[in-house]
């Protein structure tokens, strides 16, 4: 008697039809988003299954951070003792910590004191909290970047595009005061001025600094303290599962050997 | 009758607990001899597979809690903690985060089983119905530890949800105060969804209990849904679907880490990584993708409150699904249109899936509203009423005899 054993054919079918709805789907959404365009896709050095971030380039972009960006965003995840992971020694960490004045506690008369950093400090923050940060910025708060890269869909790739999206406004665009025309803001009127432009910061490696060199260092950067695990977790994840395929192997041989003399 | 187990164990100290505690012997009899019908497919792994989720979820979950800070001023940063301080707290916390899906995954393919094997026929109507328990407790957990990151998605996500049974007349906004513990989501909502999420694992290994003791009464279904006839139809548990089991859960393991280390937030929404802001709503709001075919019926129907009843009925409609099929015959492998409804019903849930993923306009409105119908028509229409016109083939007159092609040997 022949049964219909198989279901491969019915998933089969399914799977196309589920294939050719989620074509349908991102054909229809990608003709909706209008209002927020599609960044430029770049090539990342942590992209891919083994990409992990290049350190000489997240190295300049803490070096733009915080010469540019600190002026306004603050990273209050991070503490400059997290910057080892960046491949500085112990000492060059406290010698950067230093050189950024930071909070310490109270002074004997309860007062607010503030002094070099050390490592076990926060990144400076620009402003005391987000009252303060609005009112200095004209109401608009500049979010924090610690976690930036994750927190924006496609993050690398928008980050980049805002950064390097700087533009006059086409004739007849309405803009509003105090905004400023970017081809890759939702709306294209973002509050904050164009942050780089070339020769803005020096790197110590000779690096030239154009705004698009800086832009792809910074992004490394925020990528890396958005996920500074990285290169430990794709590291661990390669042996983990090259140990599992390997567990799976025997398993299965066992089983083949436990089952051999029931079929 | 009072008195000692009769123990045959020869280690005598092993003897002598069995003696006073039969635990191993128990242990021995459910899951060593247990006879277990001998022709299982991979189908059969996911039970195995939901189980070590849950194990892994408690102990990973149990690490986290000891570094989390249920306090709407410090969560998201606490959060942050675990990934950056904590030693490997971002391989915990990624195992935790992705193991709410993989959860998910294997739950959904063990109810499909369910359904195309017809495991939820007499005399396993409360297995299934423990099953369906387990899943809203599943769901219940899974919904309230979204919300313990208290990101822009967990404190929106929990304030729609929570919303829902506002629908319900008169009683509605009272639920939702109670469940809020004031008038927003806030932090005795945080607290309590902690206190919650923690307590209900456990309610759920309890009910796993009670769903594996049903199970070990009635014996396990199989592909050709027809009762073992005897010894040579069945295996002793040990060590065979120990060993085929483990295959599963080696396999399930790899596609586990796979998340976990090479694609750990792909599953998450970039929102979750914004501390959660109540004057500030974000553009759309998503519910995990687990909840998006639930999340697509209730948008389907124009009316809230029907909305509601609908989305909570697609789920409580599975506890009658033992009454509503008509067919005496179990497994679909036998049932030659029913096979494909069946399949056209999985269809309509994953349709239903990515409508939730999508704003509900144009061409998503239409889609959820079939996949919708579908979905209810399946288990309000075409099982009571196809159990009885289908014509099914004709079953084999044993597991052994349809496994070896060899006639049934009389002893």
């Amino acid at each position: 008697m022949r049964t219909p054993r198989c279901l491969f054919a019915p998933v089969l079918a399914a799977a196309l039809a589920v294939t050719g709805l989620l074509a349908l789907s991102h054909g229809i959404s990608g003709a909706a988003a209008q209002e927020a365009p599609k960044p430029p896709s770049e090539n990342w050095s942590f992209d891919g299954l083994f990409g992990i971030p290049d350190l000489a380039a997240a190295q300049r972009g803490f070096q733009v951070y915080s010469e540019v960006c600190s002026t306004c965003h603050a990273m209050h995840q991070m503490h400059y003792r997290d910057l080892t992971g960046l491949g500085f020694t112990d000492d060059q960490v406290k010698a950067i910590a230093a050189t950024f004045t930071v909070p310490q506690g109270l002074d004997d008369q309860g007062q607010p004191k503030e002094g070099p950093g050390t490592p076990a400090n926060q990144f400076r923050s620009p402003f005391p909290n987000e009252k303060a940060a609005r009112a200095a910025m004209n109401g608009a708060l500049p979010p924090d970047l610690s976690l930036i890269i994750n927190a924006r869909p496609d993050g690398p790739n928008y980050v980049y595009g805002i950064l390097t999206g700087y533009a006059d406004a086409p004739a007849g665009f309405a803009m509003q005061d105090g905004m400023n025309y970017n081809r890759f803001f939702a709306g294209h009127q973002i509050a904050m001025p164009q942050p780089l432009t070339d020769g803005r910061v020096t790197y110590i490696d000779g690096t030239p600094t154009t705004v698009d060199q800086m832009a792809r260092d910074v992004v490394t950067f925020l990528y890396w303290t958005a996920n500074p695990e990285t290169a430990e977790r794709k590291a661990m994840g390669v042996r983990v599962i090259l140990f599992l395929i390997l567990l799976t192997g025997v398993t299965y041989a066992v089983k083949r050997k436990i089952w051999a003399s029931v079929h | 009758m009072a008195g000692l187990h009769k123990s045959d164990l020869p280690n005598p100290v092993l003897n002598w607990i069995d003696s006073r505690l039969p635990i191993i012997t128990m242990m021995q009899k459910e899951y060593g001899v247990f006879p277990t019908p001998r022709n299982f497919n991979y189908f059969w792994n996911f039970g195995a597979l939901a189980m070590v989720t849950l194990i892994l979820m408690i102990v990973t979950g149990i690490f986290l809690a000891m570094n989390y800070q249920p306090n709407t001023g410090l969560a998201f940063d606490s959060v942050q903690h675990i990934m950056r301080d904590v030693n490997y707290g971002w391989l915990i916390r990624y195992v935790h985060q992705n193991g709410g899906s993989m959860f998910f995954i294997v739950t959904y393919i063990h109810i499909f089983r369910g359904l195309y094997y017809g495991s939820y026929k007499a005399p396993r109507e409360l297995l299934w119905i423990l099953g369906v328990v387990i899943l809203l407790l599943m769901m219940a957990t899974a919904f309230m530890g979204y919300v313990l990151p208290w990101g822009q998605m967990s404190y929106w996500g929990a304030t729609v949800i929570t919303n829902l049974f506002s629908a319900f007349p008169a009683i509605g906004p009272k639920i939702v105060t109670l469940l809020w513990g004031g008038f927003s989501v806030d932090q005795p909502t945080l607290n309590r969804f902690f206190s919650l999420h923690y307590l209900l694992p456990f309610v759920l290994i309890g009910v796993v209990f009670l769903h594996v003791a049903a199970l070990h009464i009635v014996g396990s279904n199989n592909p050709l849904g027809i009762e073992p006839k005897g010894p040579q139809d069945t295996l002793p548990f040990h060590p065979y679907y120990t060993a085929k089991d483990s295959v599963g859960v080696c396999v399930f393991l790899i596609v586990w880490a796979a998340f976990v280390f090479f694609a750990p937030n792909v599953l998450g929404d970039p929102n979750n990584f914004i501390e959660a802001n109540p004057l500030q709503t974000p553009a759309d709001i998503v519910p995990e993708w687990y909840f998006l075919p639930y999340y697509a019926i209730l948008r389907s129907v124009p009316n809230k409150l029907l909305g509601v009843c609908m989305m909570f009925g697609s789920i409580l409609v599975l506890f009658v699904v033992p009454w509503l099929d008509t067919s005496r015959v179990r497994s679909a492998r036998f049932r030659p249109t029913y096979r494909w409804l069946l399949l056209l019903w999985v269809l309509s849930f994953v349709v239903l899936g990515v409508c939730g993923a999508n704003k509900p306009e144009g061409i998503w409105v239409i889609l959820s509203r079939i996949g919708a119908l579908y979905y209810f028509a399946h288990f309000l229409l075409i099982m009571p009423i196809l159990g009885k016109l289908e014509r099914p083939l004709s079953l084999p007159e044993s597991i052994t005899q349809a496994v070896t092609g060899r006639p049934l040997e009389s002893h």
